[in-house]
């Protein structure tokens, strides 16, 4: 599994900024970071070859002609010279060529890049929520130390980032996760399982908005930054007319053997407690789905519940289901809950993480069913809808009060001394997982147990050997053949530190290493 | 495009602002402290009050973002 983050960025000081430029100054600030460590370039282009965005999962594909442009995330984003001596001023070594970059793969194996008007990191592949809201972490930590390095570059204005999903005017930017499914398991099931857990789930993982409606037309609190966003059920677009389950079928691993299950809806979350749930519990709910013992109450109109659930923080709001019974979000919750645990009792699971994640979905659920406030040490929305409140008693301020939208933005403030989520985990208000040094060690290190491993390793070690790369590629250009070298990745679960952490340690050149991986004596080295 | 008034011009009323802020809490406004936890939020509340944006109508009217994924 793994995430994707795209960040609210402004330059306060700039009045009608480019968002796109100011993308390319996040990327490039932080290219210039890197080359300070390592001396060495490590923009690295980005492998389009295997991206195929208009794909659907329903078994057809979207034409070229039929899609939003912003759907073509196949193609590179093209600056004009303008834009581009905007960017390159004082951020890039005068020792390089001058070049722009649009986009980076990174030494712990995620990507990080421009995408249309916002800076994305993509989280590397790994195998556990935990894991899941390390590396999600490591790429906070990537563009504050982006965000850094404007601020203190001459001729540059600070560049604010922000880890929400919502401007609260019109427009909305997603945070995603990703998750590999068998591709054996039929995509109709997929979808029909998940709509009511996508339209419940958000009781444990809304990041909370001031304002009701895309366009902000009613004042109020809801649970969620993207439940007004959303317009389908079922749909391949995530820019335009957004569905609840996208269809995407990109799988960027073996196609024949698995999917890539691309989940749009959920909100970025900067408390770790909702960021793992959401994670371990849909993860869990998958794999129900796999073992074909997951429930599926089917919500009779699953777009206008998933606004109403949000529109409403006291939690009591019933859904109607098609068999005529009416439930809460906590309700639904309950029922994939009960399933998860009753299928993890059967089959004698020991994960440890398993475990923990049962453990803390059951007691949540308890909470929201009680006094749902009793959550602000786990949940977003609920940390910041305490501190609203207290405003408004403190102050009598109604929903309008532009100091609430203001704590709203600021929440997410990426900034440590600003932003009102790191201000609440400094006291100890919010619940911690893993620990500042921790994160700061993925930010460099890939993780151990997947193909990013081999992706990280080969950027850390060959910054000047590899040219090109992408989740399921690493492309080599080595001066003694005239052809670029492509190493297919297209294996998630291989490429993992156990396979190929010897052949690393013991190839002292990029030749050495391509090398012996094509044609080394022990082939299931080969990633 | 109009992309010349993103030059960034070395001004910086984001510091400005910044700096001029007390980095210490604002005293709480007289609130009444009858219990322990009223004294946590009015804590609470002093210390957001002393890192929230100066002029929030400006600001958040100035958050606006381009369409995104």
């Amino acid at each position: 599994m793994g995430t994707e983050t795209e960040y609210g960025i402004i330059a306060p000081g700039v009045a009608d900024a480019n968002a796109t430029v100011l993308s390319t100054q996040v990327v490039n600030a932080y290219a210039a970071t890197l080359r300070e460590g390592l001396g060495n370039l490590t923009g690295t282009r980005w492998d389009y070859t295997d991206e195929a965005p208009l794909s659907d999962a329903r078994g057809w594909q979207m034409g070229r002609l039929a899609a939003d442009p912003s759907q073509l995330t196949d193609e590179a984003p093209v600056l004009s010279a303008e834009q581009i001596a905007l960017v390159d001023q004082g951020l890039s070594d005068p020792s390089e060529d001058a070049t722009v970059l649009m986009n980076l793969v990174l030494g712990n194996g995620a990507r990080l890049y421009v995408d249309h008007a916002h800076p994305e990191y993509s989280s590397p592949e790994v195998t556990s929520p935990l894991d899941a809201v390390r590396w999600d972490r490591a790429g906070d930590v990537v563009v504050q130390r982006a965000m850094q390095r404007i601020a203190s570059t001459p001729g540059f204005s600070p560049v604010n980032l922000y880890k929400n999903n919502t401007d609260s005017k019109s427009v909305s930017y997603g945070s995603h996760e990703n998750y590999l499914v068998p591709r054996a398991v039929p995509f109709n099931r997929i979808a029909a399982a998940l709509i009511p857990f996508f339209v419940s789930r958000q009781v444990i993982c809304g990041a909370g908005r001031v304002g009701i409606g895309a366009l902000n037309q009613q004042p109020g609190f809801q649970l969620s930054q993207r439940a007004d966003f959303f317009e389908n059920e079922v749909g391949l677009e995530t820019t335009v007319r957004r569905p609840i389950i996208n269809t995407r079928d990109e799988p960027h691993a073996v196609a024949e053997k698995y999917r890539r299950l691309h989940v749009i809806i959920g909100d970025a979350n900067l408390s770790e407690v909702s960021n793992y749930l959401k994670l371990g519990t849909t993860s869990l709910v998958l794999s129900l789905i796999e073992q074909e013992l997951v429930p599926v109450p089917e919500v009779a109109d699953p777009v206008r519940e998933l606004q109403a659930v949000s529109h409403d923080p006291s939690l009591r709001h019933l859904i109607r289901l098609t068999d005529g019974r009416q439930v809460t979000a906590v309700d639904l919750q309950a029922i994939y809950f009960e399933a998860a645990s009753k299928a993890v009792a059967t089959q004698g699971s020991t994960d440890p993480q398993t475990a923990d994640i049962l453990q803390r979905w059951g007691t949540l659920l308890d909470v929201l069913r009680g006094d749902p406030m009793d959550g602000a040490r786990q949940v977003d929305w609920i940390a910041k809808l305490k501190v609203l409140q207290a405003y408004r008693d403190r102050d009598a301020l109604d929903w309008k009060d532009p100091r609430l939208a203001l704590v709203d933005l600021q929440y997410a403030d990426l900034r440590p001394g600003k932003g009102i989520y790191y201000r609440l985990a400094a006291r100890g208000a919010m619940e911690r997982l893993i620990t500042d040094d921790d994160v700061v060690r993925a930010v460099s290190e890939p993780p151990r147990d997947t193909r990013a491993y081999f992706r990280g390793h080969c950027i850390s070690r060959f910054p000047k050997e590899v040219v090109g790369a992408s989740w399921d590629s690493i492309i080599f250009e080595l001066p003694s053949q005239r052809r670029l070298q492509r190493i297919q990745t297209r294996e998630p679960l291989r490429g993992t530190a156990e396979l190929t952490e010897e052949l690393f340690a013991g190839s002292r050149t990029a030749e050495e290493f391509v090398s012996r991986l094509q044609g080394g004596p022990e082939p299931s080295m080969a990633p | 495009m109009a992309t010349q008034d993103q030059r960034n011009t070395g001004s910086r009323p984001q510091d400005q602002e910044e700096a001029e802020q007390d980095p210490t809490p604002p005293e709480s406004a007289g609130q009444p402290q009858e219990t322990t936890q009223t004294e946590g939020v009015d804590d609470l509340l002093d210390e957001i009050d002393g890192v929230l944006e100066s002029n929030a109508e400006e600001f958040v009217r100035g958050f606006v973002q381009k369409g995104g994924q």
